[in-house]
């Protein structure tokens, strides 16, 4: 492969940011090279601003001179537009079961752990009782599939990246245990698999790295 | 192709695009009226995890949410009556995608929030936010029959709250947000989309929806201590 290759595909994003990651990830998976430009979000680049002009927010996938933004859109995009390694089962029904289960990680079950990681003593209780009745129905839903996708990665898998890494360093952070094995031992089960899966492992930023990043913005 | 009912209500717009879908698919089904004050065991079973409207059940499996069930039914039923909904190619499915999210993201919630807002300078800041986001979706259409192109898609499903639903905030919230000379392509997109069969053979009745947002309004005017 040469490096006009590389250039066909391009993401713009952040490290630290797990909606960025989830591009990373499904472009690994799908073995598609790439170039990554790592945005500066307090100084937007022409280039974030002119690929996604709507919302100047970080994932953006240009492909062929196409942008596409918004992380699950273009995860579903990678998915089309690149035939192996499918992230989404054939059958119509498991497909939109994985949609279904990729929205409501995004409206329901992200922000309800975001919140309580990031929560002041008065709202603490309940936010952690959200974030606790969040993770049980994720965990509901795996039942005792290896993954959400069954025996190989799938979109809601990569989808849920937050669940599987960023929740562990931001509850320590927190002093908080939300995803313990304990409460959780299905999901957790799933998240060690999904860790030390050899393309996820290779995609994942590092936990030091990503730890230092979070603890100083909690001192802000 | 199997049993299909529908759960859902009349006021409420997502529901109201899975009725269009279904209808443009020729797909027969079975109209399951909810009342969202008394939720009934088949929503609390169907949809136990957000307990909302609308919920289609396809041979006893149910999916929620609306955009999703636009994506089954354009996929269980992609060879009826020539008419998909979403394009093919994997950069307009794309776009597609985006723009309705951007349509219930951000959309929706401006223009509602115009309507709840209180007169004077949080009104006019919020119509301002309302009236960009509204723009971007006048680029969108320009030159276009409909944003799926000759045949009403996805998107225009998506949007086609704002062919009738939105005239009824507008009402309510003492605003102007659509017409036709600050966005003539919406506005006319609005009055094909709504005059099309077999979308204006299932708008519900405009006293309804009146009382439907009328009564969400005052709740939240309520919560701020106006009223």
């Amino acid at each position: 492969m040469d490096s006009s290759d590389n250039e066909q595909v391009r993401l713009l994003g952040k490290w630290a940011s797990p909606f960025s990651n989830r591009v990373d990830l499904a472009l690994k998976l799908k073995g598609v090279p790439y170039k990554y430009s790592e945005e500066d979000l307090a100084n937007k680049s022409v280039d974030l601003l002119n690929y996604n002009p709507v919302h100047k927010k970080v994932p953006v996938l240009v492909h062929n001179g196409n942008s596409i933004a918004e992380s699950l859109v273009i995860l579903q995009y990678i998915d089309e537009a690149w035939n192996n390694h499918p992230f989404l089962p054939q059958e119509p029904y498991q497909r939109a079961l994985a949609r279904f289960w990729c929205k409501t990680l995004d409206d329901k079950i992200l922000p309800a752990i975001w919140n309580a990681c990031w929560s002041n003593e008065k709202g603490r209780e309940k936010a952690v009782e959200e974030a606790l009745e969040a993770l049980k129905i994720l965990q509901d839903e795996l039942k005792d599939k290896k993954f959400f996708g069954g025996e190989t990665i799938g979109l809601v898998d990569i989808a849920a990246n937050f669940i599987g890494y960023w929740v562990s360093i931001l509850q320590e952070i927190a002093g908080l245990e939300l995803l313990t094995i304990e409460k959780f031992p299905k999901l957790y089960k799933w998240s060690q698999e999904y860790i030390n899966h050899p393309v996820i492992k290779e995609g994942l930023p590092p936990r030091d790295e990503l730890f230092a990043f979070f603890k100083a913005s909690a001192k802000k | 192709m199997g049993e299909v009912k529908l759960i859902a209500t009349h006021e409420s717009f997502p529901c109201a695009r899975i009725e269009w879908s279904l209808k443009i698919k020729g797909v027969e089904y079975e109209y399951l009226k909810e009342d969202l004050s008394n939720k009934s065991d088949l929503l609390i079973e169907s949809n136990p995890v957000h307990k909302k409207v609308p919920v289609l059940i396809h041979n006893g499996k149910p999916i929620a949410e609306s955009l999703v069930i636009l994506e089954y039914i354009d996929e269980t039923w992609k060879d009826n009556n020539n008419h998909l909904l979403l394009p093919q190619d994997p950069y307009d499915r794309a776009l597609a995608r985006f723009w309705a999210r951007f349509i219930d993201e951000k959309c929706v919630m401006s223009v509602w929030q115009a309507c709840v807002a209180q007169q004077g300078e949080e009104k006019e800041k919020a119509v301002e936010a309302a009236l960009e986001t509204l723009s971007l979706l006048e680029n969108q259409i320009k030159g276009k029959k409909f944003f799926g192109g000759e045949k009403i898609g996805y998107l225009d499903i998506v949007a086609g709250w704002l062919s009738y639903w939105l005239s009824v905030l507008e009402e309510l919230g003492e605003i102007e947000l659509v017409n036709a000379e600050r966005f003539p392509f919406l506005h006319e997109w609005a009055n094909n989309f709504i005059n099309t069969s077999p979308i204006k053979d299932c708008i519900p009745p405009r006293e309804d929806v009146l009382a439907y947002f009328s009564f969400g309004i005052n709740y939240v005017r309520s919560m701020h201590g106006t009223q």
